[in-house]
């Protein structure tokens, strides 16, 4: 893997190496049923077939301002999603169509959303970067990198003053790792023992900043250490880890033991957003990633080697997959742009 | 049935490119996911991928094709129970060659009014035309060049780091991408990783770090990738970079610029698209330029570099495309604190700033058509502000417009408005009309966005009615 090589960055997938703290909570590994196999490989395939037609819908000018798709980063959100209990919450930056499809939300309210048409789940005035949903506890989309770390651990801060038992995943970049108010949040949040989960989404690259040019130490599992929370590595690629993993950071933190940092090395195959060229990174590097380690593909091997569906059952699931999306576009199409008295709605709520 | 693999747009500004390269032949099979072709744009080249399954049944466009116009279909893709049949007919496929009509033969960046669901009836200027009245400072005869703005801070960034060596660029993608906006072209290459230097996502820090650099006697450019991100780093800019002269007593100096894009792109939504001018305006100890032309780009940022102080400098992401003239000129330098008029005229004055100045041009164009003859003044730095420009053309005109793409309250157009009631009442034959964005956070949907921000439109309907025609 020469290419790799030479950008100087780990493998996407790498042996775990969990900090004391953090194996100390391992859980005993779970074997993996046929209907976690096959929910999983849906749930990503849902993402990838919807990013797919979300980049297309943008290069036809249906989408519009940035758009970071997803596609590469799959397993981790459905393994997450996997780990967490209902009522949980879960916040993200920018790149959160992925996040918002594995949390439940309706991909024709998200589609609509990228299309900045009346049935978006923002009415059509957030757009692909800022997106929320009450109903399923995603707490956003947003555009400022790091800046969703903090607010994610004032979330946890509501569930603990509560005594609610309910978990935050704050997911965040590699990039965003670098931000200053990411360790304010951690030093609040160990100080405090407040019940958050930090998901680094380690895709090695931020824009075309790699990550060993923009960070002095490069293990970003370790971030927490001077402040002692516990880290550790995942292989992002493969779901049933990330789930594991996810189980284990949950579990600490439901047991009050406070925040914890999971580490996912992942990959993003498509530029940054769509108007990236990618020119700092060879297209043999992003060839070996979607060849060799693809988290869909992974998932489906598991699934015909255990004999739990045949390569045209998972055709079929394929198609179905389609016709969703398809749908959601169609829905979105026909949605139609926000009634004008909208652009003065919702500055402020009513005063009761 | 088959499905037409369209020309992909690289971004929001995108209208037309080259399709450089296949990398797939017909017959070829094809699953999502695989690179099939690759774009060009004069700024990028981009990968464009089969989002279907197939087999490649026919490529439309040949390699090697330039000015292909975004959405035209390229190639199709057959589904694989069509293998082996024939190609489809393509007889609904507009030729490749066949030119649609073209607006203009548009810069890369060309504003959003342009392109498919665009935001607005077109407001555009030929940028080149209305640049009537030049510097006055400027020698007889000299020599003009066609730049973009973008050229032209790159070459004021340059000029000013060959002249001197304390003088470096810090930001995010800043170096090897070479800007993210690629504003920054070719200045590693000249001018080494000593100079232009990659940051982490860290603005607080590299501003800050920034200012201390300054206090310790270099001379520090520091790009936000857009104006938006140094809310993170605002406690510096304000709080360390603006205050320690004073402070100090004098003793501490802070010789730097905080340049990069400011104010709404095109349908980047709230977080990224406000105008900052009125913020960093209020703070003492600053200086705030915001030009509109290349000229007024280059002459000022290679001014803001020599100046002794902090310097807050908004540039605009949509002009950044555009071409205007720039002197040609040894060391090319206009005066920070100097409004400029742009367009003289005797019935009314529009004061703009950055990109507001392209709807006040447009704007009276429109009014000049109607017998309105407006007078526009482009104000370039907001602080200090030159009131005595403003003033002398109200003392002509009786009446006053200001254009900004912020918000009114506390805005650009208050300040004005009140400094022209100070000092210029009675002049005054109309009460001051200002036109700005709608008191919202800026929305994403194209058709809110369009009603959110002003345009030419609002401001010809503001100069009639101070002039109270209609
Ligand atoms: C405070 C701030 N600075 C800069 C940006 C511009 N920006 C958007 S995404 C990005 C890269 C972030 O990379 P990373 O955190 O690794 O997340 P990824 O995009 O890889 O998911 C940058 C610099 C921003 N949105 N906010
Ligand atoms: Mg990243």
């Amino acid at each position: 893997m020469a290419a790799s090589k030479a950008n100087g960055n780990t493998q996407p997938v790498k042996k775990k190496s969990p900090s004391k703290k953090a194996a100390a909570v391992k859980a005993k590994k779970s074997t993996v049923s046929k209907a976690d196999l096959l929910k999983f490989y849906s749930d990503m395939l849902l993402i990838r077939r919807f990013e797919e037609k979300a980049g297309q819908l943008y290069g036809m000018g249906l989408i519009g301002g940035f758009c970071h798709l997803y596609i590469g980063q799959e397993a981790v959100v459905v393994g997450m999603q996997a780990a967490i209990e209902e009522g949980d919450q879960v916040l993200t930056s920018y790149r959160d169509h992925g996040h918002m499809l594995a949390c439940g939300m309706d991909p024709k309210g998200v589609m609509a959303e990228l299309m900045g048409r009346r049935d978006g789940y923002s009415r059509g005035k957030g757009g692909s970067m800022h997106m929320f949903s009450a109903e399923k506890n995603f707490y956003g989309g947003h555009g400022i990198v790091g800046a969703q770390v903090p607010i994610g651990t004032g979330l946890a801060f509501s569930n603990k003053f509560k005594n609610n038992g309910r978990v935050t995943l704050t997911y965040f970049g590699d990039g965003a790792s670098n931000q200053g108010q990411v360790y304010e949040s951690f030093n609040m949040a160990e100080l405090w023992s407040l019940p958050v989960v930090y998901v680094i989404e380690n895709n090695q690259y931020a824009m075309g900043t790699s990550v060993k040019r923009a960070s002095s130490e490069t293990h970003l599992y370790r971030r927490g250490s001077g402040f002692r929370i516990p880290g550790e590595e995942v292989d992002g690629m493969d779901v049933v880890a990330v789930r594991e993993a996810g189980r284990r950071a949950a579990k600490w933190c439901r047991d009050g033991k406070g925040p914890t940092i999971l580490e996912m090395k992942t990959y993003r195959y498509r530029g940054h957003s769509m108007s990236d060229p990618a020119k700092y990174r060879t297209r043999e590097e992003v060839q070996d990633v979607r060849e060799h380690y693809d988290p869909i593909d992974a998932c489906k091997r598991r699934i015909t080697q255990a004999g739990y569906a045949n390569d045209d059952a998972l055709k079929k699931l394929d198609k179905e997959i389609k016709a969703i999306v398809a749908e959601a576009v169609e829905f979105s199409k026909n949605s139609p742009e926000p009634d004008p008295e909208e652009l003065y709605t919702d500055v402020l709520a009513a005063v009761s | 049935m088959s499905i037409d693999v369209l020309m992909p747009a690289l971004s929001p500004t995108m209208e037309e490119g080259t399709l450089a390269k296949w990398y797939v032949k017909e017959g070829d099979k094809i699953t999502s996911g695989d690179v099939i072709a690759e774009i060009e744009t004069d700024k990028a080249t981009m990968e464009v991928e089969a989002v279907d399954e197939g087999v490649m049944g026919k490529i439309l466009i040949p390699a090697g094709s330039e000015g292909i116009k975004v959405n035209v279909p390229i190639a199709v893709i057959l589904e694989e129970n069509e293998e082996g049949k024939a190609a489809p007919t393509l007889s609904n496929a507009p030729p490749a060659n066949e030119k649609e009509p073209t607006l203009q033969d548009a810069p890369e960046d060309v504003p959003e009014s342009l392109l498919p669901g665009g935001r607005r009836a077109a407001v555009t200027v030929d940028a080149q035309a209305p640049q009537t009245l030049s510097d006055p400072d400027l020698p007889a005869g000299t020599a003009m060049q066609t730049l973009t703005v973008r050229e032209a801070l790159r070459d004021a960034m340059a000029e000013e780091m060959r002249r001197d060596d304390t003088v470096f660029l810090m930001g995010e993608e800043v170096a090897q991408y070479q800007g993210a906006y690629k504003v920054s072209q070719g200045l590693l290459e000249e001018f080494t990783d000593k100079r232009v230097i990659d940051t982490p996502i860290t603005e607080h820090g590299f501003s800050g770090l920034g200012v201390g650099a300054a206090f310790g006697g270099l001379r520090p450019i520091v790009e936000f990738m857009t104006f938006n991100f140094a809310m993170q780093a605002m406690d510096q800019i304000i709080n360390s970079a603006a205050k320690t002269r004073y402070m100090s007593g004098g003793q501490m100096s802070c010789p730097i610029v905080f340049r990069g894009p400011n104010g709404a792109a095109s349908r980047v939504a709230a977080q990224h698209s406000q105008d900052y001018a009125p913020w960093y305006s209020h703070v003492p100890g600053l200086k705030v330029i915001a030009p509109y032309s290349a000229a007024d780009a280059k002459g000022l940022l290679k001014s803001a570099i020599r100046d002794p102080n902090p310097i807050v400098f908004l540039e605009n992401e949509i002009l950044y495309g555009q071409k205007f003239e720039v002197p040609v000129m040894d060391d090319f330098l206009l005066p920070i604190g100097k409004a400029k008029v742009v367009r003289a005229g005797t019935d009314a004055t529009i004061v703009a700033y950055s990109r507001s100045v392209e709807y006040a041009l447009t704007a009276a164009e429109t009014l000049a058509g109607e017998g309105v003859d407006v007078e526009v003044i482009d104000l370039r730095t907001l602080r200090p502000l030159d009131s005595a420009t403003i003033i002398a053309s109200i003392q002509k005109t009786g009446r006053l417009v200001t254009v900004e793409e912020g918000w009114l309250q506390c805005g650009i157009g208050a300040e004005i408005a009140t400094r022209v009631m100070e000092q210029a009442f009675d002049y005054l034959d109309a009460p001051v009309a200002r036109v700005a964005q709608q008191d919202v956070p800026l929305p994403y949907a194209a058709n809110l966005e369009a009603l959110s921000l002003p345009g030419a439109g609002d401001v010809v309907a503001a100069v009639k009615s101070v002039c109270y025609i209609e």
